[in-house]
């Protein structure tokens, strides 16, 4: 592909643009992020790090949706507002989850298994 | 990204004013473009609060049964779910390409960039399709049909008693049945037990690339070992090839399909956004100074693209 008549083209129409494509190196460099993170999301399971595998699954799964919303969705050069409508959705499902769990928690003292349960 | 574009005048904008696309109730092209992209933000936000509500399930579930969890999730086939990641993954690169390429006026490029989009979206259905059929075939549904048999399918695993409700019918089993004295199951559980390792678990593998694929080891563990263990109190935590089958693994399978299958049928209204979007390309509708449709049918792809990111741990690779 043709990458610097491209740039002219971007260049030429000025920032007065609504368009502003996102450089296909950022791209391709994004996706092979998410290709590696993912590689190693799958590798991480054949080591058994005990409690802490499922940490940094969360951890890789978290940056690799960072960079989806950062430049697959433009929200690196997007105005911040909505930047802000999903970061606050993520709150609200933190707040959702987060609770909940104290919830199940502070129970799980309580809990009288039926009989022939056995509670591990 | 700079507010001060905000006050840009279609007077001042040149070629990149396409009057018949700017409603007269917005002042500039760009002030319109904003207006969309903030009004689709806000129905992603909703889309995020509704899985919220799933994964939320999903978090007091594993909380509550890791063991289902960990046993449960060996029946998903890591190789067909990182597949599946890989095809979103190149899809969203597709995707985020394509918008680039309709800004930079170039249909053509764009129509092809869509469709092999649209290709990444086929894929992933059609592993999804293998992979249900494949749960359809073994039982492992959801509720009250789950009706798989502990006993068989999966190598070097004994249960600890048979269900019930796991011979195949789909109807709930009456509650004499499932309130068998404990010794009764557990010597028929013995007995069971002891058939496993007599025959069927001799062929470990033939049961496919589910059972290949499975992190626990055939039965050359060995047979003795396998019924030892039923007859054994086993600790908690215990490796996986000494795993003692849950109970109500159909828990998991609940969570596991009601997950992904919605994320499954935005993939479906995706794949119809797409073509829409496709078509709409190949008629010429689009350009730098109109593209918002291509634009947010692609937030939309990226967002479906982010819960299978974590979808796929979450489901697949728990440990």
């Amino acid at each position: 592909m043709a990458d610097t008549t491209l740039t002219q083209a971007e260049s030429e129409r000025g920032h007065h643009a609504i368009a502003h494509p996102i450089p296909l190196r950022t791209l391709l460099v994004v996706w092979m992020a998410l290709m590696a993170l993912t590689v190693l999301t799958v590798a991480v399971t054949y080591v058994d790090l005990g409690g802490l595998n499922l940490w940094i699954a969360l951890a890789i799964a978290v940056l690799k949706g960072s960079l989806v919303g950062l430049f697959f969705m433009h929200l690196w050069y997007d105005r911040g507002f909505n930047g802000l409508i999903f970061v606050t959705a993520l709150v609200f499902v933190a707040i959702f989850i987060g609770p909940t769990l104290m919830d199940t928690g502070a129970y799980q003292v309580d809990y009288q298994p039926p009989p022939g349960v056995q509670v591990k | 990204m700079s507010d001060t574009d905000i006050t840009t005048t279609p007077a001042g904008d040149g070629d990149h004013t396409h009057a018949p696309h700017l409603a007269h109730h917005f002042d500039t092209p760009k002030q319109q473009y904003e207006s969309g992209k903030l009004g689709m933000w806000t129905f992603l936000a909703t889309e995020i609060l509704m899985f919220g509500g799933l994964f939320c399930a999903y978090s007091v579930y594993r909380a509550n049964h890791p063991e289902i969890f960990l046993y449960a999730h060996t029946y998903l086939n890591k190789i067909l779910g990182g597949t599946n990641t890989v095809i979103l993954i190149c899809s969203s690169l597709t995707m985020a390409w394509a918008v680039r390429t309709t800004q930079l006026n170039k249909p053509r490029v764009t129509a092809l960039l869509l469709c092999l989009t649209l290709l990444g979206g086929a894929g992933f259905m059609s592993i999804k399709y293998v992979e249900y059929k494949e749960k359809w075939e073994h039982g492992l549904l959801p509720g009250k049909l789950y009706h798989h048999d502990d006993t068989g399918e999966h190598p070097g695993v004994a249960t600890e008693a048979p269900l019930a409700q796991s011979t195949g019918v789909v109807e709930p089993a009456p509650a004499e049945a499932k309130a068998q004295p404990a010794e009764t199951a557990a010597a028929t559980g013995a007995q069971e037990a002891t058939g496993v390792a007599n025959g069927q678990a001799a062929a470990p593998q033939a049961a496919g690339s589910m059972a290949e694929l499975s992190l626990i080891k055939p039965a050359a563990v060995g047979p003795e070992g396998v019924a030892d263990y039923v007859l054994e109190r086993v600790p908690p935590l215990v490796p996986v090839e000494h795993m003692e089958v849950p109970k109500n693994v159909w828990l998991f399978f609940s969570v596991y399909f009601l997950m992904t299958g919605l994320h499954g049928l935005h993939v479906l209204v995706g794949m119809g956004l797409i073509t829409w979007i496709l078509v709409r390309t190949l008629k010429g509708h689009f350009g730098s100074g109109y593209f918002a449709p291509v634009d947010l049918v692609g937030l939309y792809w990226h967002l479906v693209d982010l819960i299978w990111i974590f979808l796929f741990p979450l489901l697949y690779l728990i440990k």
